[in-house]
């Protein structure tokens, strides 16, 4: 089988107040970067569950990004506070499972951030091309 | 007939005013003269002192506005005719030509592409960048419509071109556009026209204008903007490279008898600088940075502290009592030369790559026109006249002021005002005949729970916008091979009103049961397509979207095919999700139509009246035996009449209001319940039922123990002083006051605010009625903010010494003949002999006393002791917790007129809700399925809200959330080890359908 150009896959959670806004703020700034993730918009960070986190790299994404209101700024007073612990452990237990916690980012970006949206995201791609395809997905094939 | 308001200025002040207003049912016509709404604070990066990004706080409340169905939204359009009485006016607006049609405009940018006529300045960015002949003023621009400046534009001008009416595939432009008059009936105006910045050009010491690297500090906000002109890098302006040492000139227009200043303090300078100092620093840890100054004026909350850490924490170096005389360049390496005299008296000159001018607030251009339109007195200064005890009046009744058309003022003052101005504004329409705006009426919603999904996709190509990178047509096409999905369609545009009746009848048509719409952002567009679901007999939270432009075209324009890969993926996400949905309600939480206002003092009496003015009944609770409150030992004068004259007649006009009820010696004792639905539990036993509460419990003066106060007879405050002199018994001839007692210390970090402007009020009278005394005012700044620089000037003139100590000293030494302090202007120790020491005393909070009923309401206190409000620049009166409101000095130490204003803000809020027969929740609320639940508990701990408790049910412990105080974050959800915390809308399974989707497994989540 020949080897295809390696695409990553990746799961970005916005929140919808800030960072939602900040990659439609990169959008309206017309900032380019690689098409290689999607995005799933909660209202908060702190929605963002681990075990979503978890379904994603089991469904076969090569890395996850959770991107919040900068640190008291979150539209629901703490709620990113939450978020960073919760994606803190998470990070931990996937290392202890021999998992690069790599593919798991945690970032504020701000609504007014869409510069900051683009380089987190040019990054997080040059990060996960480096790191190659998820092992998950090869093991389980 | 129900009159409508009328809102001048689209500010912030503008837009607070109108929200209050068609949140309490009135309909608002809100006219701004410039194409957009937003004023100055939309061009501002960050504000103080809590470095929130401008921008990203006031554009969700321009989107409210312009989305409120009891708004009408009138920009590039000025009032030029005022004609009736209060209650009944009509008046003239003239609508300029916009040569663009706003109506079919979906703001796409298309003819500006096209548009040869550039090199414009860009208003906006303040001539930073340019613009087009046709263009949005900016990205945020409400509404987003595209306008044509008629004298760039080459087809107005000489007929040729026409090139962006062939571009726009909406057939927007119209070049024949004319100007348009319209006649308003309103009850009252609002007048928030704003302010202009002080033109810089007048100061040619500084050389703004002739040396490039000297900018504005307006100029240097789109700076530092990510979204200005350099994409948020500071660079100077001559050479393009990041600045080093960058020097920041303060009172540049203001506090000066020069030509062209102005005399007043611009109230806001000290504190933006300090901000742009941060910030500045933020950009680039290596810059160094000089503030020169006469005097800091950090008397806003927690600005103090911000002052410090810009000093301590950030390295910027305050130049303290330092007017800066000259700036000049240095030809060859155009470094700024700042000359200034330093700490000791020695002439220095520094350089810098970049010099700052904090400029002041000017009255508005126009601003005296407006006046004149409006009927209205301006005083000299050019802004609208106010009184003290009437600060949100005009001079002709049923107009009303709110903003820095009044006077110059930071923008939580401002926002307070607006609300104030509001309440003040509605008591004139909600007459005997007054009938609330009617929501909109949509048809009977289907019940669509337990059948199969039926989906209508629409995907939108924007023009080109996502047309010219997606294959829009293939994506349509994919999307009829989705599961659940029977009908789908491409459109041109997906928000033009052909395609949203479209949708309303294709569901019916068709059955659908679900929508979802591939084009823009759910941000700005929803609320639209959510109204066309609406309209085809279909629950709202049955509507999905998937951001196919913003988030794709128009950040992959270099990869179509890649591109459309990603809106198809993007669109089965939101497919999937969607196939997930149920109907939602939006509960209706029922509100009782009373407040209690807590606390009977000048606060507490103005709120309880405007409430009252508005027919709704009002508990006055006050724990001391009488109204009145603090204000009670004042003995002066303001506007020429006696506060306790004022005051007098407030308790006598709140007893007689039949809407009043007082309650006298009612310690508050418990105030449970939630927005809508208070009781409040009065000592005694007695207890009332309340939909809103105002806290308005005031603070007290400091007790001072410094200079042997209450053992030495000379020393005493200021309050005992001024009653003397009021009284004509005052006898001191040598006479020294100390200001900052019980303020700016070790222990009590803060400024108290209105120390100073009180301190030489009395100072001034002291030295009027006897010259030959000896009047001394000790202090480290002088804080005279506003007009009251007038006291300042007057106090210097009568010839008042002052001593300027210290910045880091103690307060001063007495050894009860005399007292010595180390003069920083004569830089050595003075020793000043006196009959009498007058202590300047702080406000303190009565913390203990402020914490009692806080824990009551779940209300936060702020590090200093005082209430806590929502948000810091745009919610000043508002709790995180709804219903609850703060007013007073219960906030922050505040002279009588910011109490009386303040008073009417919380007046304005709290009858948002009480005037109300219910109020709306949140539709996607979190929901328990007690089947799962174990009463753990980890969900109540991480609500921020207080919405969740542990109740016992049949024995068992079990989660339950109010739906009155769920905000639906869903932090909740994520915390539920059971799995039976759900968030309604963004359910586990819908999330879980739209993870899957995206690796192309079918719909269906679990």
């Amino acid at each position: 089988m020949a080897k295809a150009k390696f695409e990553p896959k990746i799961v970005v959670f916005c929140c919808n107040w800030c960072s939602y806004a900040g990659a439609d703020g990169a959008g309206v700034a017309r900032l380019q970067m690689p098409p290689d993730f999607r995005i799933i918009r909660t209202m908060c960070s702190a929605r963002v569950d681990p075990e979503h986190v978890l379904r994603a790299f089991s469904k076969g994404a090569d890395g996850v990004v959770v991107l919040g209101c900068h640190p008291a700024d979150c539209h629901y007073i703490g709620g990113n506070y939450r978020a960073r612990r919760r994606i803190a452990l998470l990070r931990m237990v996937l290392e202890q499972y021999g998992f690069d916690p790599k593919r798991l980012k945690l970032e504020w970006v701000s609504a007014s951030e869409g510069e900051k949206f683009q380089t987190t995201m040019v990054d997080f791609v040059d990060t996960i091309k480096k790191l190659g395809p998820t092992p998950l997905v090869q093991e389980v094939q | 007939m129900t009159k409508s308001a009328l809102v001048i200025g689209g500010g912030i002040a503008g837009i607070q005013a109108s929200l209050d207003l068609a949140d309490r049912d009135i309909h608002v016509y809100l006219v701004e003269k410039e194409p957009t709404i937003g004023g100055k604070m939309s061009r501002l990066d960050k504000t103080f002192p809590t470095n929130d990004c401008s921008a990203c706080i006031l554009s969700p409340k321009m989107a409210d506005c312009a989305g409120h169905p009891n708004i009408t939204l009138m920009t590039y359009s000025e009032v030029i005719k005022v004609d009736g009485k209060a209650g009944d006016f009509k008046v003239t607006v003239n609508k300029k030509a916009r040569y663009v049609n706003p109506d079919e405009c979906t703001g796409c940018g298309d003819c500006m592409e096209k548009c040869p006529s550039k090199n414009i300045p860009d208003e906006f960015e303040f001539g930073l960048t340019t613009r087009k002949a046709i263009y949005i003023p900016h990205a945020q621009a409400v509404p987003r419509v595209a306008i044509i400046d008629p004298n760039h534009c080459r087809k107005i001008l000489n007929d040729k071109c026409g090139l962006c009416f062939k571009n726009c595939q909406k057939g927007a432009i119209n070049y024949e556009d004319k100007d348009v008059q319209e006649v308003l009936d309103v009850g009252s105006i609002i007048v928030a026209a704003g302010f202009e910045v002080w033109d810089a050009g007048i100061a040619a010491e500084y050389g703004y204008g002739r040396y490039a690297d000297v900018v504005t500090a307006m100029e240097y906000e789109r700076m530092m903007c990510a979204s200005g002109p350099d994409g948020g890098h500071i660079l100077r302006r001559s050479n393009g490279k990041a600045p080093k040492k960058v020097a920041f000139i303060q009172c540049c227009g203001s506090r000066s008898e020069k030509e062209g200043w102005q005399k007043y303090c611009s109230s806001v300078c000290c504190m933006y600088a300090t901000k742009q100092a941060i910030l500045t620093r933020e950009h680039d840890a290596e810059v160094a940075q000089d503030i020169f100054f006469m005097d800091i004026r950090s008397y806003g909350k927690e600005f103090e502290g911000y002052i410090h850490r810009a000093e301590d924490e950030y390295g910027v170096k305050m130049h303290r009592g330092s007017r800066v005389s000259n700036v000049s360049e240095d030809p060859k390496t155009k470094e700024l030369i700042v000359s200034y005299v330093d700490a000791d008296g020695n002439p220095v000159d520094a350089k810098y790559d970049l010099v700052v001018l904090s400029i002041g607030l000017n009255p508005p251009k126009g601003g005296a026109e407006l006046a004149k339109v409006l009927g209205i007195e301006l005083n000299e200064y050019g802004f609208c006249d106010t009184t003290v005890f009437e600060p949100l009046a005009t001079s002709r009744e049923g107009v009303f002021v709110a903003g820095a058309y009044a006077a110059p003022k930071d923008i939580p003052t401002t926002v307070a005002e607006s609300s104030g101005a509001s309440a003040k504004a509605g008591a004139h329409i909600v007459g005997a005949d007054f009938k609330p705006c009617e929501p909109k009426v949509y048809p009977a919603e289907k019940d669509v729970a337990g059948e199969e999904p039926r989906i209508g996709v629409w995907v939108c190509s924007c023009g080109t916008n996502i047309g010219g990178v997606v294959d829009v047509p293939a994506v349509a096409k994919y999307a009829e091979g989705l599961p659940g999905v029977v009908s789908s369609m491409s459109s041109m545009y997906a928000c033009a009103q052909g395609t949203l009746q479209e949708i309303s009848e294709t569901i019916k048509e068709k059955n659908l049961n679900r929508v979802v719409v591939a084009s823009c952002t759910p941000r700005t567009h929803e609320p639209l397509f959510r109204g066309a679901c609406r309209e085809g007999g279909l629950n709202q939270y049955l509507f999905n979207m998937a951001n196919i432009r913003d988030q794709c075209s128009w950040i992959h324009m270099h990869e179509p095919e890649a591109a459309t890969k990603k809106a198809k993926d993007l669109l089965r996400m939101a497919v999937a999700k969607a196939a997930l949905f149920e109907s939602l309600d939006e509960p209706k939480v029922p509100v009782t139509n009373a407040a209690a206002v807590i606390g009977g003092g000048v606060t507490g009496m103005n709120t309880a009246l405007d409430i009252a003015a508005q027919g709704f009944p009002v508990h006055l609770v006050e724990r001391a035996d009488k109204l009145g409150g603090f204000a009670l030992n004042f003995t002066h004068k303001e506007n020429g009449r006696k506060v306790s004259d004022y005051v007098a007649e407030l308790v006598k006009k709140v007893e007689s209001d039949k809407n009043i009820t007082v309650h006298l010696n009612s310690e508050v004792e418990d105030i449970p319940g939630y927005v809508g639905n208070f009781e409040v539990h009065m000592k005694g036993g007695k207890k009332v039922e309340v939909g809103a509460v105002i806290l308005a419990v005031g603070a007290s003066p400091y007790k001072p123990t410094e200079f042997n106060y209450g053992k030495d007879d000379k020393v005493k405050t200021g309050l005992e002083v001024e009653a003397l002199v009021d009284a004509g018994s005052f006898k001191g001839k040598d006479v020294a006051f100390i200001q900052c007692v019980g303020s700016r210390n070790d222990k009590v970090k803060y400024c108290s605010r209105v120390c100073c402007a009180s301190a030489l009020r009395n100072a001034i009278k002291i030295k009027l009625a006897d010259p030959t005394a000896n009047v001394t005012v000790f202090h480290k700044d002088i804080r005279t903010y506003g007009f009251r620089e007038d006291l300042y000037k007057k106090a210097c003139e009568v010839g008042v010494m002052f001593v300027r100590y210290r910045e880091n000293d103690p307060l001063p030494g007495y050894d009860g003949k005399a007292v010595k302090a180390y003069d920083t202007v004569l830089n050595k120790e003075v020793s000043v002999p006196v009959d009498t020491v007058v202590l300047s005393v702080g406000v303190q909070p009565d913390r203990e006393e402020k914490e009692k009923i806080a824990q009551m309401l779940s209300c936060p206190i702020s590090k200093d002791g005082f209430y806590f409000e929502a948000h810091q620049k745009l919610r000043p009166v508002d709790f995180a917790t709804e219903g609850v409101y703060v007013a007073g000095t219960a906030h922050w130490p505040k002279f009588l007129d910011e109490c009386i204003s303040q008073a009417s803000g919380a007046a304005s809020r709290s009858l948002t809700v009480i005037s109300k027969d219910n109020v709306t929740a949140e539709g996607i609320i979190a929901t328990v399925n007690e089947k799962y639940c174990d009463g753990c508990g980890v969900c109540e701990g991480c609500c921020e809200y207080n919405a969740i408790t542990i109740v016992e049910k049949d024995g068992k412990l079990k989660s339950s959330v109010n739906a009155g105080l769920c905000k639906g974050c869903g932090s909740c959800v994520a915390a539920c080890p059971s799995g039976a915390m759900e968030q309604k809308g963004f359910t586990n399974a819908q999330i879980r359908a739209e993870i899957d989707a995206f690796f192309g497994s079918p719909a269906g989540g679990a």
